[in-house]
Parts: structure tokens; C-alpha cells; sequence
């Protein structure tokens, strides 16, 4: 017998943001959070006892202590107890979780937040820990220096070169100059190298952020929103860890995940795509068949506001704030996690037609 | 809409040790993993996501060790989520799982969770200091022990109580080949004479530091039918949380963990937990824990539970065993310790448990706690379907 496919239909009806900036040092995690669950919940009308599934992504390294996600709890408010999960990941993969619960009909609603405060400690270095602990982290590669081994193997296969990953530079900060949550906006010099081929403008800026999502199933979607994004599907997928057995010119695990959400079936009108440096925007529009009609990152993208652990879920919200705005019908919104691409999640939303 | 049904059909973990310097992280839950799938005579290539948990990264000094532990669990190419919620993370970490197959997302999924303590220093782990902010006090002990006492005043246990847990958890345990701990010459008097660590918690009556880990593979009505072995089926499964420190808190019986035992009860049917489940592998890593969590999960009225324990209902030959294992006093891999009560209650239904098997364990509830008693995670798992 086959298996019955997930008959719910499931849709972001509210999304929100900080401002993403190089430091928040005077404030804590959950004092940068509240404001964005205010946020959604006034969105939607709901008050935190009304929510059936909490769910948050967030990474105790970034933070410098253990079980730092503890403390945002206290943010969302959980009195009386909420039902509520969280995952050391990007938000994006907290909405997953939340997704597949309101699939299984336990909940209707579910509050998806994420956040990250990379300014405390030297976030290249903090990524280094990410990596085999016994044979590649002992060396401190950098993330920067990671990338650039990326995008020089992207160069050398004639993929791109310094000039084209410049225009993704300039195209990503300008398009976030009307984002009045990004971190870089307008005009930026492509500066000097950070680590060969990579400039300072192929890198995205540190910073600190946090976002939320409201989910919603069927008509309780409806109620809640006059234009939901309906997820019409969603799927990631991991690859190995080791760089060396890995083509960095390429992203399977993308297109795995893209065909898996049934990117592929119809043309998508918008891309938020997660990629941090100018060369792996190259990587990911290859994997995802990405034509010339397709509005990549019009919120500037990563390179704009990268708040590490938010970042991802940021683009999912973009993505449905087009849908609900009526700039979009079918968007693709795509998360990563691990060094040069390794993990990657891809959803499509839908807006009803018009 | 109808859920999909969700067995375990393979179980597996490693030998729990103090440091297993034989084996990298990877080596560690590739074991336990491994294990499983013979249990389910099922490959690598038979599943379709991974759902890994354990407690903080600073644990082992690895920041999202999932990304590094892709290829050792077969993920590459597959979906695979990380799942963080404190202690009780390896049991929400099931959860995770078993709702991906409820869904019907997938139909076959490996669980692991796992901690390898001895690549760092789980006080130091568990002690970062930052302004503004109660510290830990030095390790988990200094901020339960006021809440035993607490629960000592209240419901008037008399003081030997802690200790008979402790007996009886370390004798379950050598009936367990897998439990870290296996002290053949312990007597109740050897528990009752241990230092004093933080008053009322003596060493006897805490849990050790273990490397360890813990799989499972859940899967969906079809993947149950072709099992080797009998499946245990999961009949309710739930999370609950609450904020760590408040005024309203009650921290010897948080409202969390009685709403997530009420939210499964329901799911299962259960009327009556005292007369319907038939044993329980509950989170105790300090004795007293016990009685506690007896009275919080509706097994005892309040103040009654330290009452249940004294008679020897708990014992593995009682009325209720609870913890046949040895539970988390006897094997505390942390992140993994939530699966192994989950898993050891799987095992119970399908009379896998070897020696110490429950006579007639139809119904098994696997528990776990973590944060300041804020997160809590519970499934009930039977020997029949529950659409049967």
C-alpha cells in the first residue's frame, strides 16, 4: 500500500524581523527577541496561550553558554506550559519541525522563532568548532577561508569570475536598500581581499537578529491572514562533511531538496536564497535551474543581514511576505547550514491565485 | 485527519562507560546506530531521515557535531535534524522522529541520541558564568538538592527514602549488560554511608558521568508488518514546557511535566496510570527524583509518592517496577539518557528487555525531564497497535 501524502495544507501567515546591526551588546537574547514575537502575535491577533506548537532554532556557541535557548523562553512566555521543541539549527529547520506537527493534526498554529548575536565573540573562529573535531577543527579553518576554497574551485571551472561575484555584491546591497531591516544597504566598496578570491563585499556582514514565523493549518490559515503562503512543500537534505569529498561546485543536496518540495514542477517568480557569500548565490541558482525571470533576494539576501541561526528563516519569511503582499505567487525560499553549502533546505509557497 | 501509527522495530545502544577511548564521536553512534538496524534487520539505505539529539554542544566541544556526524550515520543525501531541549532532549529527540512518520513525511526514520562526556568537562559545560544570571552552583546537584528538600518538608518522607532508590536502581542495573554502572557489592548500607554531596544528596544517590549512545528506528504500519521482532507501538507522545525560574514555579511538581503526562494519558486512553501502565522508565538522576516524579505523573497522589517507594512497589519484581534498567543512576550519557528511557520502555513491551524483563509489560511509559525541571518529553509505547 502506498503511503497517504500529507493532506493538510499548512501556510506562514505572519512574519517578523529586527534590525539586523554589527552589535546589540545592550541587550540580551531575549530582550532582541520580544519585540518579534510581539510582532507576529499582533499580526495574527493571537496571544501566546492560543499558540498549539512553539518550536526555536538557536546555537548555544554563539551565545557562549550552555542551553542559552532556555532563557527565550522566558520571551515566549510559557505560562501556563506550551508544547515547544527546539533545534540547534537555523530557524528555517524550527519551522520544519513545527511544519511536520501540525501535518500529524496536533496543532492548528504553531510560533516558529530563531536568533542569533554573533557580536559577542569572533564569529569566524566560533564557525571553526562546526568542523570534524579531531582532523579539520584543530587547524581553525575560518569560514571566510572555507568559502573562498569554494569560490576559487567555482572560478576555475569557469563558473564565475571576480567581476560577476562583484555585480552579485552591488545587485544584493542595492535591492537592500529597501529592506529598512538589512545591515547593508545601498553602495558598498567591494574592498580589499578578505581571503583570495574573496573581497569584503563578497562576504556577508556580522551582525546580530532574530525573526519569527506564525504557521497556520487550512482554515484557521484563512482567518489569520488574507493572503496566506501556503508551504506546497518542503524538504532539506545533508551531504558529507568532508570538503574533499565534496564537488563545491556544485549543490545535490539543493536540488534534492528543491525536487523533494516540487520546485521544479512549476516556475517559481521570486528566490530567497541563503547564500552568505556572493559565489554560492553561483552554486545555488545552478542547482536550482534558476532563470533570468526569477527575482533573486530582492530583500539584498545574506549579504545584506546575515544574523547567524535567523538567517534562514528570515528567507522563508521573505518569501511569504511577498505572497502576502501580493509581490509574489509562487516563491522559493531556500536555507543553508554548514561549511561551503553542506546542509540545505528549499520551500515553496504559494500565494491562492488572484 | 488520522495520524500515521508509529512503531519501534530496532533498538540500540552502546555499552555505557565513564570514557570509551576506543571510539571517536562518530564511532560512538555509529555503534549504537548499527545495532538498531540489526535489531530491525533493516540497512542504511532502508531509512529515510535522521533525527539526532544530545545535550549542549559545549559538552563535547563540537558546535553542531550533526553537521561533522553526517556520514556516519548514513544521512548524506537525506534529510537530518538536530534536536536540543536540555535533558529531556533525548526524548523530544523521539518525538521529533516518531511526528515525521505520524505525518506520513516519512515512513522509516533513525533516531540517535548520544553524549560523549569524556571529550570535556560536563561541569564546566554546564557552568559558564554570565552576568545577571543564576549560575548552576556548581554542577546540576546544588540546584535540585534545595527542591528535594523542599519536597521532604512538604510531604513529611522520611530521609531514608533517596537511598532506597539509589539500592534499587544500582542492583536493576546489573541485570542490565548496557548500564555503565554495575557495583556488584553494593548494599543499602554502603549507599546510606556515601559523602554527603550537597545535603541531602549523597554520592551514592547521583548519577555518573557516561560516553554513550542510544538509537532507534521508527516507522510506519507497513514497516511494522515486516519486522522481525514484535514492535512496540507508540499509543501517546508529548512535550511540555515552562519558563525556568518565576514566582508561581513549583519545582517539586511543575505543571509542565503534570500536563505532558495528562496530554499522553489522553492520547492513550489511560484512565487510571496507576492501574494501567505497567512500569516506568523514569528520569532520576538524583534518587529522590523518584517519589517525585511519581506523584507528578499521577502515579501517587501528593505527598503519597516517597510511600510507594518505601514498600517496594518500584521495585523490579513490584507492583510498578520503575526504572528496570538502573535508570540514569546508573548511566547518565546525558543527551542520550531521555532516549534510553524511551527506548528501554520499547524494549519492556517487546519482551526484549533480557534480564531485567517485567513480567507482563504491556504498558511502558518512557519519561524525561530537563532544564530547571522546565522541559519535559513522555511517550507511552504498548504491545498491541493502537488501531488493533
Amino acid at each position: 500500500m502506498a503511503r497517504d501524502l500529507p493532506v493538510r495544507d499548512i501556510a506562514v501567515v505572519a512574519f517578523g524581523q529586527t534590525d539586523h546591526r554589527r552589535t546589540s551588546e545592550e541587550l540580551s537574547e531575549v530582550e532582541m527577541l520580544m519585540p518579534v514575537l510581539h510582532d507576529v502575535l499582533a499580526q495574527t491577533g493571537l496571544k501566546t496561550t492560543d499558540i498549539g506548537f512553539t518550536c526555536s532554532g538557536s546555537s548555544d556557541y554563539l551565545a557562549g553558554r550552555a542551553f542559552s535557548f532556555t532563557l527565550a523562553l522566558d520571551g515566549v512566555g510559557a505560562w501556563p506550559p506550551i508544547s515547544e521543541s527546539h533545534v540547534e539549527m537555523d530557524g528555517a529547520w524550527a519551522l520544519y519541525e513545527a511544519w511536520t506537527k501540525l501535518l500529524t493534526g496536533d496543532a492548528d498554529t504553531a510560533l516558529v522563532y530563531s536568533y542569533g548575536k554573533s557580536s559577542p565573540g569572533p564569529l569566524r573562529d566560533v564557525l571553526t568548532r562546526q568542523l570534524d573535531p579531531y582532523y579539520v577543527a584543530p587547524l581553525w579553518p575560518d569560514s571566510v577561508a572555507l568559502a573562498a576554497l569554494q569560490a576559487q574551485a567555482l572560478i576555475d571551472a569557469g563558473d564565475t569570475d571576480e567581476p560577476a561575484l562583484a555585480a552579485v555584491a552591488v545587485r544584493s546591497r542595492d535591492v537592500a536598500a529597501t529592506n529598512s531591516h538589512a545591515q547593508l544597504q545601498g553602495s558598498v566598496p567591494q574592498g580589499e581581499y578578505v581571503v583570495r578570491p574573496l573581497r569584503t563585499g563578497d562576504c556577508p556582514p556580522i551582525g546580530d537578529g532574530a525573526a519569527a514565523v506564525i504557521l497556520a493549518a487550512g482554515e484557521r490559515a484563512r482567518e489569520l491572514c488574507e493572503r496566506p503562503a501556503w508551504i506546497r512543500g518542503i524538504d532539506h537534505r545533508i551531504e558529507a562533511h568532508g570538503l574533499g569529498v565534496r564537488d563545491l561546485t556544485d549543490s545535490p543536496s539543493t536540488r534534492l531538496a528543491a525536487e523533494k518540495a516540487g520546485a521544479f514542477e512549476r516556475p517559481v517568480d521570486t528566490a530567497e536564497l541563503h547564500a552568505p557569500f556572493t559565489s554560492q548565490e553561483v552554486v545555488l541558482r545552478k542547482a536550482l535551474k534558476l532563470e533570468g525571470g526569477v527575482r533573486v533576494n530582492p530583500s539584498g539576501g545574506a549579504l545584506a543581514a546575515n544574523p547567524v541561526m535567523a538567517a534562514g528563516l528570515i528567507r522563508i519569511g521573505e518569501a511569504a511576505a511577498r505572497i502576502h503582499r501580493g509581490e509574489s505567487d509562487r516563491a522559493l525560499a531556500h536555507a543553508t547550514s554548514g561549511p561551503c553549502l553542506q546542509q540545505n533546505l528549499v520551500a515553496v509557497l504559494e500565494g491562492d491565485p488572484r | 485527519m488520522s495520524k500515521e501509527p508509529v512503531a519501534v522495530v530496532g533498538v540500540g545502544q552502546t555499552k555505557h562507560v565513564a570514557a570509551r577511548r576506543d571510539v571517536s564521536i562518530a564511532g560512538l553512534v555509529r555503534e549504537a546506530a548499527q545495532q538498531a538496524l540489526d535489531d530491525a534487520e533493516l540497512s542504511w539505505s532502508d531509512i529515510d531521515a535522521v533525527v539526532i539529539g544530545k545535550a549542549p554542544d559545549f559538552f563535547e566541544g563540537v558546535m553542531m557535531p550533526e553537521l561533522y556526524l553526517a556520514d556516519a550515520l548514513g544521512a548524506v543525501g537525506k534529510p537530518m535534524l538536530r534536536v536540543h531541549t536540555a535533558g529531556s532532549v533525548g526524548g523530544s529527540t523521539a518525538l521529533v522522529a516518531a511526528n515525521l512518520v505520524a505525518a506520513r513525511v516519512h515512513g522509516t526514520v533513525l533516531t540517535l541520541a548520544f553524549e560523549k562526556q569524556s571529550e570535556s568537562n560536563a561541569m564546566w559545560g554546564l557552568s559558564l558564568p554570565i552576568p545577571f544570571q543564576q549560575p548552576l552552583l556548581a554542577g546540576a546537584g546544588g540546584f535540585f538538592a534545595p527542591h528535594v528538600r523542599a519536597y521532604m518538608r512538604r510531604s513529611g518522607a522520611p530521609d531514608t527514602v533517596g537511598s532506597l532508590v539509589a539500592y534499587k536502581d544500582r542492583r536493576n542495573a546489573l541485570k542490565n549488560p548496557y548500564a555503565h554502572l554495575h557495583e556488584h557489592d553494593i548494599t543499602l548500607e554502603k549507599v546510606q554511608a556515601s559523602p554527603m554531596l550537597w545535603d541531602p544528596i549523597r554520592y551514592s544517590e547521583t548519577c555518573p558521568s557516561s560516553d554513550g549512545a542510544c538509537a532507534m528506528i521508527l516507522t510506519d504500519r507497513a514497516g511494522a508488518a515486516r519486522a522481525p521482532r514484535p514492535p512496540a507501538w507508540m499509543l501517546g507522545g508529548a512535550m511540555r514546557s515552562e519558563p525556568t525560574l518565576f514566582a508561581g514555579k513549583d519545582f517539586v511538581s511543575p505543571q509542565a511535566g503534570k500536563d505532558c503526562a495528562a496530554d499522553v494519558y489522553r492520547q492513550a486512553g489511560i484512565a487510571d496510570p496507576r492501574r494501567d501502565i505497567d512500569a516506568v522508565e523514569m528520569y532520576v538522576p538524583f534518587s529522590w527524583y523518584e517519589p517525585m516524579w511519581l506523584e507528578n505523573l499521577g502515579f501517587a497522589a501528593e505527598g503519597e509518592g516517597w510511600k510507594l517507594t518505601e514498600s517496594g512497589v518500584t521495585e523490579l519484581d513490584g507492583d510498578l517496577p520503575v526504572n528496570m534498567s538502573g535508570g540514569v543512576l546508573s548511566t547518565n550519557p546525558i543527551g542520550a539518557s531521555g532516549m534510553i528511557r524511551f527506548a528501554e520502555a520499547a524494549l519492556q513491551v517487546r519482551g526484549q528487555a533480557g534480564e531485567h524483563q517485567v513480567d507482563r509489560a504491556r504498558k511502558v511509559l518512557g519519561h524525561a525531564y530537563g532544564g530547571g525541571s522546565q522541559f519535559f518529553s513522555m511517550w507511552l509505547v504498548g504491545s498491541e497497535s493502537p488501531d488493533a
